[in-house]
């Protein structure tokens, strides 16, 4: 009867309730739909990463990443390759690489580019290389010593074409240029104009030959069934590889600057919904407020025949929690139809590639629902709204019958 | 024996109105019996609400004591004294004062709600009260579908329907035609019959006057008679 009674007590002045139901709707829709937009981008940013080579987590000699030369190459693979053979859970892939810099060159152009020895068909699973072959043909296998892919946007810059010559020219493990001419074979499409133009990929036994480095790999990838397991794994190898011998790291260590970025946008949508709520806050505590002095004579009766102090403030705390949760069921509701009907299509920030690509932003954003976000933007407009819905049920509980009813 | 229901001793009550002080109440001592049906007569500004608010609890007093089933009223805390109005008091009030969005099974319902009664009971007793004050087939409508008389009708159900052991009126027959006044009196005074609930009226109204087994008349605060 409460429940009922709170119902009724909302209803009494619908045009009220309209417009403050509506900027709560307007509040939580907000904070659904642009945390959905955020998180569609931070996790096509994350994705894009993770298949531009990054994968969840990569195994490199201790000194790779701070200067990624063949010398700093894993010379003895099988142990590695052992222990993620204990580790891993099932439906996990692993690819071993030798990625090294290396200058590219032809009869007009050379350019600084990243040389990518590949085991293709381990390689197709873990990173868009195996689906991004838009012209020719992948590497075909390991035994494809002479053939290269190319990035469309280097292709273009050195005025080249499947079948043509590119010389690759890196440091060998023996300290001396090594060189080899390799023919193009396949030229792929990236999300990024700057991955085209730094990454080529080769097969692995050709660049382990061309650099002499035997059977050295520079990293292994690996690439887990679900992202969130990637912090156990970890810590499971670095129980196995001596840390001394072997680096591993998961994608956060890999990418610290979209890292940095997710968790920027993170402290972002934290102050969006600080706005949002302080001034929905002022909206609802305005209105219930003005409804309990609209209701003081009301207030006096129930207080003279028993109704305690505590009841009242429950009593006004319910007006206040079914208005919040009818305002929260349709700023969800229209929040999830709105990233529905968005996510068909994707919000297209091609006009944009150029400055978005700078902030890994990709080009077509799909808004996406993070059950998190959604119950974390729900419970700080209901936990705060309950909060500030308190001062007017106080309010309402320390009226003083008598003279609340000689009130007209 | 007699048993007294009320009991004031010497109360006073003085309202500061700005810079002025009003003497509402100079020294009021009474008794009610149980089972009394008696009212508290006297022009305006005698007093009579006063007292009736403080026999409530629902105003304190400035000097002197009031108990209520020997419950010392003014030793009372906030919380005990809405106890006490919950269980043992019942209030009827001149602008019937029901709540508007509730039906009038639930206005009469509410007591018991706060009671802690279970929601079947409730409903029986708020039904049957109901009956009996010749609202029969008029649990769901609001108060505003209710006439003058009928609302009052409600207020007296839920006035008695938690079995007060006093039901304190204030100008119950005010806003009220002089037939319907009366036919809310009878019932009035058939349940104090019936049921031996003690009413306190404070009223202008000389058919409740006529009515009341007692009439105590205040004028200035003190009580200037009191009539068997």
């Amino acid at each position: 009867m409460y429940r009922q009674l709170a119902w009724r007590n909302i209803w009494r002045n619908p045009k009220r309730t309209a417009v403050i139901l509506t900027a709560v709707v307007i509040g939580v829709w907000s904070m659904i739909f642009l945390g959905g937009v955020m998180a569609g981008m931070y996790d096509a940013m994350i994705e894009n990463q993770l298949s531009a080579l990054t994968g969840h987590i990569q195994i490199h000699h201790p000194d790779y990443r701070n200067d990624p030369v063949v010398e700093y190459s894993i010379n003895d693979p099988a142990i590695v390759a052992n222990a993620l053979q204990r580790v891993l859970p099932p439906g996990a892939v692993r690819a071993d690489r030798v990625r090294v810099s290396a200058i590219a060159q032809n009869a007009r152009h050379s350019a600084g580019i990243t040389m990518v020895g590949i085991q293709p068909e381990k390689e197709a699973e873990i990173s868009f290389i195996g689906q991004a072959v838009t012209e020719g043909r992948f590497i075909k296998n390991e035994q494809d010593d002479y053939g290269i892919v190319i990035g469309r946007a280097l292709a273009e810059d050195f005025e080249t074409k499947i079948g043509k010559k590119l010389i690759l020219m890196s440091q060998g493990a023996d300290g001396e240029i090594q060189s080899r001419a390799f023919r193009i074979v396949g030229i792929y499409q990236a999300q990024m104009q700057a991955t085209e133009k730094a990454y080529v990929f080769v097969s692995l036994p050709a660049a382990q030959d061309m650099l002499k480095m035997g059977n050295a790999i520079s990293e292994v990838a690996v690439l887990l069934p679900d992202r969130g397991a990637t912090g156990q794994v970890v810590s499971a190898l670095r129980e196995r590889l001596p840390q001394n011998r072997y680096e591993v790291a998961g994608f956060r260590e890999l990418m610290p600057l979209i890292t940095a970025q997710v968790e920027l946008w993170d402290t972002f949508m934290i102050l969006w919904y600080v706005v949002i709520f302080v001034a929905m806050g002022f909206g609802i505590t305005n209105t219930i407020l003005m409804a309990v002095m609209e209701r003081i004579r009301e207030f006096g009766l129930v207080k003279s025949l028993g109704m305690r102090p505590r009841q009242i403030v429950a009593l006004v705390l319910m007006e206040g929690s079914l208005l919040l949760a009818l305002g929260i069921l349709i700023g969800n509701l229209t929040g999830f139809a709105s990233i529905w009907a968005l996510a068909q299509r994707g919000i297209d920030l091609s006009v944009f590639a150029a400055g978005a690509e700078r902030f890994s932003i990709p080009r077509i954003i799909y808004p996406t629902i993070h059950m998190s976000d959604v119950i974390r933007a729900n419970l700080v407009v209901l936990v705060l709204g309950i909060l500030v819905s308190l001062y007017p049920a106080i309010r309402a509980a320390r009226i003083t019958p008598v003279e609340a009813l000689t009130k007209t | 024996m007699v048993m007294n229901i009320v009991e004031t001793r010497n109360v006073k009550k003085v309202y500061n109105q700005g810079k002025v002080q009003v003497e509402a109440l100079r020294g009021v001592s009474l008794e009610i019996e149980k089972g009394a049906f008696i009212a508290l007569a006297g022009p305006s500004g005698s007093g009579k609400t006063t007292l009736l608010n403080i026999i409530g609890g629902l105003d304190g007093m400035d000097e002197g004591s009031v108990s209520v089933e020997d419950n010392d009223i003014g030793a009372m805390s906030q919380s005990d004294l809405a106890r006490l109005r919950l269980n043992r008091i019942g209030f009827i009030f001149q602008a019937y004062n029901l709540v508007p969005v509730l039906s009038a099974e639930e206005n009469v319902e509410f007591i018991m709600l706060l009671q802690g009664i279970p929601g079947a009971e409730r409903r029986d007793r708020a039904r049957t009260i109901l009956d009996e004050v010749g609202l029969e087939n008029m649990y769901n409508r609001r108060p505003a579908e209710l006439s003058g008389g009928q609302q009052q009708r409600v207020a007296v159900a839920r006035a008695i329907v938690s079995n007060p052991a006093i039901v304190l009126a204030d100008e119950p027959t005010a806003n009220l035609d002089s037939a319907t006044g009366e036919s809310l009196l009878g019932l009035m005074r058939r349940m104090n019959e019936d049921k031996q609930v003690t009413f306190v009226f404070s009223t202008h109204d000389k058919m409740v006057m006529d009515q009341a087994r007692r009439l105590v008349y205040l004028k200035d605060g003190r009580i200037e008679d009191d009539m068997a």
